[in-house]
């Protein structure tokens, strides 16, 4: 590939990434605050992660290590050509440790092994605006949150609840953010949601065909939206059990066994699971590859 | 068992890119950029104009990479487009000053300076022709310096330019002139698109949107769906117009950097105004605009029914500026119908987990610390 050479280093000019690296710092400023940018087009189609990539390349330096996942998965087709495609215009080093990597581009999933400071998880958002689903105009949802007008939000989860005799909304579950934004954390499982309150690390959200940046600082108070008597609930993992590493307890995948039509889970988080599945191996003096079973 | 989680991807996505390779190199015949600049202009001008970026050249050879599919031509010098510097600002362009390829009024029979029809499909029946299939070179050339040496003689001004038939109505005061504006537009480009959008991100937006979408919205105003007058094309031009930057060092010059070619519409639309002076409303017209790159007549159009159209804010998709804004956009259409095709196992767990919580009945407490449901 000669595209380094071609292009500028991160693809984008210097005067695009200085852009969104403002936009960046004023997402930092007001937390869960949907901050808009001027998007622009990238050589990965729109929906397909192009906010999430904006963000990586106006903040990645040489340095910096890389770690990129598709709703858990490293080997994902998506997760490897956004990898490929950044390390082809910056040189960045590539990593599938959660640990090692300094930024970590992600669809969905929040990596199993918590975060530390200094390291910053990018999130790919396809729709940042929380109350699209009870306010389709964006120009009344931006009034809606300038007022803190939430009431539509709350009454629409009551309302599930006088359905369903529970909250059923599934992935990119509503938080309030730092007790003033609701915001949409994107698309990943409730399971992760709690991973988001007063951690060490930073959370950068991108919407590249939405046009917004949005942020959770280290140390920001994320309270998912519920009620006293029905509180939110994470996806049930209970009694499962990784088959390859044997992890209890994570977010599974759910594979069907075409042969036997046996069902069985797998750990969504492939780095973690093939680290798990190594040292576990390591123990009994076995190497396997985590991902031979694919 | 084969494909399990996507994992191990890599080799297949190599080979499916061979593939494509693969796939554009079947038959004997070369496709020559060149070609395509020449005798292909009308695809090259609908990538040029969804592209927001005026260069034949590359729009050729994104057409070759893209086994002429507009769609990806017009991704691939979107994302080009994002790694030029912005280095200059052109002077505004008047199409007053085009050099004219066509003009044409609906409004009027007689018009100062005059029709001209220039090439047009519109005047043609749609036979397909046969004999294009073995048309040798020869003919076709021999055609063309028949065609030239004829028009030599009968050109009244070889070089026309005219002034606008909206002018005229605007001089009646039928047309209340817009006052003139010179404050910076908006740039699409650059900044997000914020609604309710100025006129200039408007038409900005409705110029680089997809072609069908833009005809398809506007068609539905037409049939009534919403805002539903009936325009009348004041005029439609065509032509070559002069893009010039101010010189670096000196202001007031200019330096001109090339022809580019355009399709100007105005539509006139009536209207009223409520007067609470006056006894009877006043009834006038008012303009709609529609701009595009080189021949496209009726994106043109079309674009100029929907700047009439969003003067008056509804609830039907053609009045209704966050349906027309936002759902034009071809990269944003085609990337997120596409992205459907990733892999959503993590959102569809969690959405089954609550199907399965849901039917198992109880109250929600169970429901939680219930079995999962795998029977």
């Amino acid at each position: 590939m000669t595209a380094r050479n071609k292009y500028n280093f991160a693809f984008l000019d210097e005067g695009s990434k200085r852009e969104i690296r403002r936009a960046i710092l004023k997402a930092i400023a007001i937390p869960g605050c949907q901050i808009p940018f001027g998007s622009r087009e990238l050589p990965i189609g729109r929906g397909w992660g192009t906010g999430g990539i904006q963000i990586t390349l106006s903040i990645i330096g040489p340095d910096d290590v890389l770690k990129v996942i598709d709703q858990g998965s490293d080997d994902s087709v998506n997760a490897v050509s956004i990898k490929k495609f950044v390390n082809t215009c910056t040189g960045a080093k590539l990593t599938t440790d959660s640990e090692e990597a300094t930024i970590i581009q992600t669809r969905h999933r929040i990596p199993e092994e918590k975060l530390r400071e200094g390291q910053t998880l990018v999130l790919q958002v396809p729709n940042p605006e929380p109350l699209r689903f009870v306010e389709r105009s964006l120009i009344n949802a931006r009034k809606l949150h300038a007022d803190m007008d939430y009431s539509a939000a709350w009454l629409a989860l009551y309302e599930q609840i006088t359905l369903y005799d529970k909250i059923t909304l599934g992935a990119d579950y509503p938080v309030m953010t730092d007790g003033r934004y609701v915001m949409a954390p994107s698309p990943i499982p409730r399971y992760d949601t709690m991973a988001l309150d007063d951690a060490d690390c930073l959370y950068l959200f991108g919407a590249g065909r939405e046009k917004m940046i949005y942020a959770v600082p280290p140390h920001t108070s994320v309270k998912p939206l519920d009620f006293e008597d029905y509180p939110f609930a994470v996806e049930y993992v209970k009694g499962r059990r990784c088959r390859v590493c044997g992890a209890e307890g994570v977010f599974f995948d759910e594979i069907f066994d075409s042969g036997t039509g046996e069902r069985y889970f797998q750990c969504s988080d492939s780095g973690f699971c093939k680290k798990n599945a190594d040292r576990a191996n390591g123990e009994r003096g076995v190497s396997v590859a985590a991902d031979s079973e694919g | 068992m084969a494909y399990v989680a996507v994992k191990g991807g890599e080799a297949a996505i190599a080979a499916s890119i061979e593939l494509l390779t693969l796939s554009r190199s079947g038959g004997a015949g070369r496709v020559e950029p060149d070609t395509l600049t020449a005798r292909m202009r009308q695809l090259l001008d609908r990538v040029m104009c969804e592209s927001g970026l005026y260069a034949p050249e590359y729009a050729a050879l994104a057409l070759k990479q893209s086994e002429g599919s507009p769609e990806e031509a017009v991704f691939l010098m979107r994302a080009y487009r994002s790694t030029l510097p912005r280095s200059h600002t052109s002077r505004v362009i008047d199409c007053r000053d085009m050099r004219l390829a066509r003009r044409i009024s609906s409004a009027f029979k007689d018009i100062p300076s005059g029709q001209m029809l220039g090439a047009s499909f519109d005047y043609t029946h749609r036979l397909l022709d046969f004999g294009l299939a073995d048309e040798r070179e020869e003919e076709l050339a021999s055609a063309r310096t028949r065609i030239i040496a004829g028009a030599d003689q009968t050109a009244a001004e070889p070089d026309m330019r005219a002034g606008r038939v909206s002018d005229l109505l605007k001089a009646e005061g039928i047309i209340k002139p817009s006052p003139p504006d010179d404050a910076e537009p908006d740039d699409i480009t650059r900044d997000k698109l914020i609604l309710p959008a100025s006129r200039s991100a408007r038409l900005q937006t409705l110029f680089r949107a997809d072609t069908g979408f833009v005809c398809g919205v506007a068609y539905a105003g037409l049939r009534g769906y919403g805002f539903s007058a009936h325009p009348t094309i004041g005029e439609l031009r065509a032509g070559y117009v002069e893009v010039e930057i101010p010189y670096p060092s000196d202001g007031n010059e200019s330096i001109v950097l090339g022809e580019i070619m355009f399709t100007e519409v105005e539509a006139f639309v009536s209207s009223h105004t409520s007067s609470r002076d006056e006894e009877f409303d006043e009834l006038g017209a008012e303009i709609g605009y529609g701009l595009a790159f080189g021949k496209a007549e009726t994106k043109a159009i079309a674009m100029s029914i929907l700047d009439c159209a969003l003067n008056h804010p509804g609830d039907a998709p053609p009045n209704d500026e966050e349906f027309v804004l936002l759902h034009g956009e071809g990269l944003e259409m085609s990337g997120f119908i596409s992205h459907l095709k990733l892999p959503h196992y993590v959102t569809f767990q969690s959405k089954l987990d609550n199907v399965r919580a849901t039917r198992r009945g109880g109250n929600h407490k169970e429901k939680e610390t219930g079995n999962d449901g795998a029977e």
